[in-house]
């Protein structure tokens, strides 16, 4: 396990020494947790993205710093610890995992803030974001039936948690608004990170007839051999295109910046506060890459999607949805609200699937 | 095609990589060396071979590059454990944790490249045999490797005379030395070698697996691959039962959720390594047989001078 404390002071340096009209005051420091490589070009790469976004936007007001590769349980713990140790004001933890240790180490530092990423516990130091994925998986359940020919797609799963359960069924929900027997093969690789049994996953799904891949782990692997294999598939996390440019149909891209710098300014203003920010298309925390790869009344149905989304037209998880036992989960009109999307630990009708427990 | 060579295609690229860094380490812990730096030598393997391909534009200049970087780890390895006589577990470790941010820091300007992957090595009339001429001989030059490397390891280990000489350093240190070996040479060459393995195997990664380069790829291969060594205790074939079987229950494991057969996934996750380690403890029952077969000396230094 490498824990390599990366300190990107080099722009606040050369900044600081050019510009002497910057305050006195010390810089904010604010401090990063990733569960994968900051390279691994999904998840933790777009993280990433927000955090050079902050210094970018700041300049030398912020100093930032991030720990890379943290697995999820005890060795998080400490690393939180670390930073909060080291003098950070603001610290960002990146995964779901990190929940339980977000919060013992916030009890013991109450003047250091934290926003946990995908969780939700919160507490008065503590928090939480994240970003509705689901409406991505909305979009490009819609495209994939109406480009699969075998009426199957493949989806390999990290966990069997709500966060993924959920996108399976935004993604279901989309694809049975084309084509009401769609099908979908989920494969649980239990990593949110192994190129080489992601790639394996893959594979087995196309063996096995599908013509469609969708992920939700964070390698380009799935993608690449959908590409070697000659079928469609989606980009997770981050744009994926240059892995797979004749089989990334499009990628649901996740966006921090923005809401990094908000909450930055907003430790600055002294008018951070707890709570929780759950923000898609609208909020501009998800977006989604270029169509491409895709007939053009498909590319422009999809952008019609997307926009209405955005707007508010069209909220994918609206009744009537029925479970997959055959329960109602909504009624005609109602929509779910968001304490049942963040727990959601059942499959709607139609995936032919059982549920890990 | 039928619809099992695709299933069996699959299945030897995930065998490969574990049946190349196992194979080396088998060697390495024969004579006496216990080298728990795999994972980083392979992860080294994995950059620079991905690296010398970008580069070059030739694969196959790739897997050299991926040998002769799992040898530059071993060879610190061995000046470590072997001259200066560092714990060699703590150095392994430290090799591992080196390999993982080294790889990273080399690899850093080749992130997001795609890669070129290492060519199908068609044998002419044999590849097209049906089924066995498209499964077993349409591989990579890697694949065809790793399994003359276990055929060669058997022979060498049993039927000559240099590899009764490397059992016996690993066996007894003091003793072959009173004999006149050079323990250390011995120790020295098992060590390059299974560097090179470890380094191939990386290689098989970022060439082949997944023709990428990202850190941390390996994901833990070079600990599977430390554990088969011992499970099929330091026995060749055995080894080759051992990293097939992983391979195969690893990938059938996923057709089988694929196909919804309902068993809980962490349940499927956890069949690779529960098949593994009763298939072998089955075969390795023989206590005897096991003891006699376990080198004596693994992991103690040896001083010539002392």
């Amino acid at each position: 396990m490498r824990k390599l404390l990366s300190l990107a002071a080099t722009a606040t340096l050369a900044l600081g020494l050019t510009a002497g009209i910057a305050s006195a005051e010390d810089p904010l420091k604010v401090g990063f947790i990733y569960v994968g490589p900051v390279s691994d070009h999904g998840w933790s790469y777009q993280h990433d993205q927000g955090r050079l976004a902050i210094e970018e936007h700041f300049g030398d007001k912020v100093e930032t710093t991030f720990i890379e590769s943290v697995s999820e349980g005890p060795d998080a713990e400490r690393a939180i610890e670390r930073l909060a140790r080291s003098g950070h004001d603001l610290i960002f933890t990146t995964s779901f995992g990190y929940m339980n240790p977000t919060v013992k180490v916030a009890k013991r530092f109450p003047d250091v803030k934290f926003e946990h990423a995908t969780g939700y516990k919160q507490a008065e130091n503590v928090a939480t974001y994240g970003a509705r994925f689901y409406e991505g998986r909305y979009i490009i359940g819609q495209i994939a039936a109406k480009v699969s020919e075998t009426g199957t797609a493949g989806y390999i799963g990290s966990f069997p948690i709500p966060e993924v359960v959920r996108g399976i069924n935004a993604f279901m929900l989309g694809a049975q608004s084309v084509d009401p027997d769609f099908k979908v093969k989920i494969v649980w690789v239990n990593s949110w990170y192994d190129p080489g049994r992601e790639a394996d996953a893959a594979k087995a799904l196309v063996d096995q007839g599908v013509d469609i891949m969708v992920q939700h782990t964070d390698s380009p692997a799935p993608l690449q051999v959908a590409e070697e294999r000659g079928i469609k598939g989606f980009g997770q996390a981050s744009d994926m295109i240059k892995f797979a440019p004749n089989a990334q149909m499009t990628a649901i891209v996740d966006d921090w910046s923005e809401y990094y710098i908000a909450r930055v300014q907003a430790v600055m203003d002294g008018t951070w506060e707890g709570g929780d920010t759950w923000g898609g298309l609208d909020q501009k925390l998800v977006h989604i890459a270029p169509f491409t790869n895709l007939p053009e009344e498909v590319a422009a149905e999809a952008a019609a999607t997307t926009e209405a989304i955005r707007k508010g037209e069209l909220v994918p998880f609206s009744g009537p949805i029925t479970k997959q036992d055959g329960s109602v989960f909504l009624e005609e009109g109602q929509q779910a609200t968001d304490e049942q999307l963040l727990g959601m630990n059942f499959y709607i009708k139609g995936v032919d699937d059982q549920l890990p427990k | 095609m039928s619809a099992l060579e695709p299933i069996l295609l699959t299945i030897i690229t995930a065998s490969t990589p574990l049946l190349l860094a196992a194979i080396g380490e088998l060697i390495t812990e024969r004579s006496g060396v216990l080298n728990l730096g795999v994972e980083g030598m392979m992860i080294v393997g994995a950059v620079m071979g991905f690296a010398i391909t970008a580069m070059s534009g030739s694969p196959y200049l790739g897997v050299v590059a991926s040998m002769f970087a799992g040898m530059a780890m071993a060879l610190l390895f061995g000046f470590l454990t072997l001259n200066l006589m560092t714990n060699q577990v703590a150095t392994g470790l430290a090799l591992t944790i080196l390999g993982l941010g080294l790889s990273g820091m080399l690899g850093e300007a080749f992130i997001g490249q795609p890669g070129i992957k290492l060519p199908v090595l068609h044998i002419p009339g044999l590849s097209d045999i049906p089924f066995i001429g498209t499964v077993l001989l349409s591989q990579d030059i890697l694949v065809y490797i790793s399994l003359a490397l276990v055929a060669a390891v058997y022979y060498f280990l049993f039927k000559t005379r240099a590899g009764l000489v490397i059992r016996a350093v690993g066996d007894n240190h003091t003793s072959a030395h009173a004999l006149g070996y050079s323990v250390l040479k011995v120790r020295y060459l098992a060590v390059l070698f299974g560097g090179a393995c470890s380094g191939l195997a990386g290689g098989y990664l970022s060439l082949v697996y997944t023709p990428q380069w990202v850190e941390g790829m390996t994901a833990g291969r070079g600990w599977i691959a430390l554990a088969l060594v011992v499970f099929a205790s330091w026995r060749p074939l055995r080894l080759l039962v051992g990293a097939y079987l992983f391979g195969a229950v690893s990938v059938l494991q996923f057709h089988a959720q694929a196909a919804g057969i309902g068993l809980p996934s962490q349940l499927m996750s956890a069949l690779p390594y529960l098949a593994t380690i009763v298939v072998l403890v089955i075969i390795s029952r023989n206590q005897a047989v096991t003891r006699a077969n376990t080198p004596a000396c693994l992991g103690r230094p040896f001083s010539p001078d002392r």
